[in-house]
């Protein structure tokens, strides 16, 4: 069964002049955690927001929970939790006013709902009558993904609730996540960190308002296998020039103090070693490596322009 | 509606942690009606002149002394040169020549006839047009006071005359300040209303708390009345503030009744508020709003009738004020402050108040689409 269901949803901007989203399907089983993943730009927050109503769609339908975004808007505004992008919670309520108001609005109590948030309220109360405001960026983090749950939502949207998080409450927002998704919620969460997508049940991979992959990310790894090759050299400037201005490398990009190198698939990382030495390179390391999803959404991506 | 009351709440909550907006409520009337009604005055004293005089004789020395005793006008130059007193009028030091040509007592004995020249800097048309109409008067004034000396001569009989004496309904001593005061503070609760429920609303855009407002089941009416309420309670605050000023500085108090101040409030407050509703319907940010506010007041209070009487506008600008709430505000506090007027002599304007509070809030509510905020 699926709870959230997007058929060939189309969305532009300035008459149609910038293009969103573009014939986007994709469905969201019950129970499941789901992770858009895509960089800045690629339509993430459009869907977002079509899907929580706040958006029409230009063409294609989309349900939650069995209730089309558009004709059923009230209905869906009850069970759904939406934690926009951008902190939009009352910066001058304090930690508690914003809790008890947006309960309220929902028609219930902070204590009917408690055992929901507890484990996150937890961390935040201690400051429960700071204003909105005053509070640090992780703290912000986990009062609003409280006041998106506090209505007992059926269908959890994040957009992008971990950027500009440090690593350590990024761990624990995924790790409070996972407990959501044990009560049987269903969470669609965007992000554009490659790192978060394994903590995804399924990812889509999302770019220029089109989706180049969905499954499991294991799934997406091994679709698209790589003869792939992590190359490091003394002079590194040099090394990346070397290995682009080669036609018969697929790709090169840097990683962190490496390049991974893409080989057509018959070819041996004696051949890169090969090359490089002709080049006159020193500290020659090439080892063979397994891509992460991070390769794979590079590879998607030039294979898409 | 009980959502409506936690709308409330929240709104109240968060207007008396803003010490600004509370400033403003408060130091707004008690600034603008302590200090406009003294500055801004109808009233144009101190007139510069320049007498050009080439006749020195007994009757150009009186005339000037006639003027100058007068108190409108200040002599700044008595010289022979019309170009001397022309080059003053460029240095902006003068705003008025008064030419008295030689021989004027000569023509005026013999030919009982004799001439004299105003010139005015009409920069500043007002102060050039009455400048010009003081000394007019006076010069005729002083034309009869010469013909009844020479008609003291036992020659003919009484001169007749036509004397006018004036009396000056509803305020009797011409206070300027009494004319003034309902017509700021009409302006006031307008602000209050228009403006603050604007940037409010705009707040919630810009910060973008109305996204999350939005995916909640609060509906269209109940945000807005949330909104509109509690800026209402302050429009009428606001309003009160002004009249216990208004008392406690320039010791008036309405005519007419507390009771036609409050109903016309009321009703009016809400037109504004369908005023503030509707800039923030199509302004993203609080800059936007600002700047279409700033825009409105301008054409609201020089439209309004507040300094400047709209019968002596332009016809096509009389009708400009006709859509122009703040003007049958202005007229309407200044009936009942000053003439007294009760609540069955301002009917009409009663309902052009409910017309304006429905047409304004209809047009908002059209305009704000929900969804798409």
């Amino acid at each position: 069964m699926s709870t959230v269901r997007v058929e060939n949803i189309k969305k532009t901007y300035e008459k149609g002049q910038v293009l969103a989203l573009d014939d986007v399907s994709f469905e969201v089983k019950s129970g499941e955690l789901f992770g858009l993943i895509g960089p800045d730009g690629a339509g993430k927050t459009s869907l977002f927001r079509i899907l929580t109503t706040l958006l029409v769609p230009d063409a294609g339908r989309a349900e939650v929970a069995g209730l089309d975004v558009v004709k059923d808007l009230w209905k869906i505004r009850q069970i759904v939790g939406y934690m926009p992008g951008k902190f939009s919670l009352y910066q001058d309520l304090s930690i508690e006013e914003n809790l008890n108001f947006f309960a309220t609005v929902f028609n219930t109590t902070v204590a009917k709902n408690y055992h929901l948030i507890e484990e996150i309220y937890v961390q935040i109360e201690p400051f429960k009558h700071r204003l909105a405001g005053k509070l640090s960026g992780g703290m912000k983090q986990k009062l609003a993904l409280c006041c998106a749950l506090i209505h007992e939502p059926k269908v959890l949207f994040l957009d992008e609730p971990t950027t500009g998080v440090d690593p350590v409450s990024r761990k624990e927002f995924w790790d409070m996540l996972d407990r959501l998704k044990a009560r049987g919620i269903t969470i669609v969460v965007s992000t554009p960190y490659m790192d978060e997508a394994s903590r995804c049940d399924r990812i889509a991979l999302i770019q220029k308002g089109k989706i180049l992959e969905l499954d499991t990310l294991e799934q997406i790894i091994a679709r698209h296998a790589q003869n792939l090759y992590a190359v490091d050299a003394d002079n590194r400037y040099n090394l990346m020039n070397d290995l682009r201005k080669n036609t018969e490398i697929v790709s090169a990009f840097a990683f962190g103090e490496e390049q991974h190198v893409t080989l057509p698939p018959h070819f041996q990382d004696e051949y890169l070693s090969a090359f490089l030495k002709e080049k006159g390179h020193t500290g020659i390391k090439v080892r063979k490596i397994a891509p992460t999803i991070e390769d794979t959404f590079i590879k998607l991506m030039l294979e898409n322009q | 509606m009980r959502n409506l009351v936690f709308l409330l709440q929240k709104e109240f909550r968060q207007i008396f942690r803003n010490p600004t907006i509370l400033r403003m409520i408060l130091i707004m009337p008690i600034m603008q009606l302590i200090v406009i009604p003294l500055a801004a005055d109808y009233e144009i004293k101190h007139i510069s002149i320049s007498v050009v005089d080439q006749d020195h004789s007994t009757y150009s020395s009186k005339l000037v002394n006639k003027m100058t005793a007068s108190g409108y006008f200040q002599l700044v130059e008595y010289t022979q040169s019309y170009a001397q007193a022309t080059k003053t009028v460029g240095d902006g030091k003068t705003d008025l020549i008064l030419t008295i040509p030689a021989h004027f007592e000569r023509d005026l004995i013999k030919f009982n006839k004799a001439q004299l020249h105003l010139a005015a800097d009409a920069v500043n048309g007002v102060r050039a047009g009455l400048g010009t109409a003081y000394a007019a008067q006076m010069i005729g004034d002083f034309n009869r006071e010469i013909r009844e000396e020479w008609m003291l001569l036992p020659k003919f009989n009484e001169m007749p005359q036509i004397e006018i004496t004036s009396a000056n309904w509803y305020n009797p001593h011409f206070d300027y300040h009494l004319f003034m005061v309902p017509g700021i503070l009409a302006i006031l609760v307008t602000m209050v209303g228009a403006f603050l429920t604007a940037l409010n609303i705009v707040a919630e855009k810009e910060v973008g708390t109305i996204e999350q407002i939005n995916v909640t089941p609060l509906k269209k009416h109940e945000f807005i009345l949330g909104k509109l309420i509690p800026f209402w309670v302050l429009g009428m605050v606001s309003i009160t503030l002004g009249m216990i000023v208004t008392f406690v500085i320039f010791r008036f108090l309405p005519v007419g009744s507390f009771f036609t101040i409050y109903a016309f409030s009321a009703v009016y407050m809400f037109g504004v508020l369908g005023i503030g509703l509707l800039i923030s319907t199509f302004a993203d940010t609080q800059q936007q709003a600002t700047l279409f506010a700033f825009f409105c007041m301008m054409v609201f209070i020089l439209l309004g009738g507040l300094y400047t009487p709209i019968e002596s506008m332009p016809e096509w600008a009389q009708w400009l004020t006709r859509i122009n709430p703040p003007a049958y505000f202005i007229k309407i506090i200044r009936a009942v402050y000053i003439k007294g007027s009760a609540f069955s002599d301002l009917i009409p304007e009663f309902l052009v108040m409910i017309a304006f509070a429905v047409g304004f809030n209809a047009l908002a509510v059209f305009n704000y689409r929900k969804r798409s905020a």
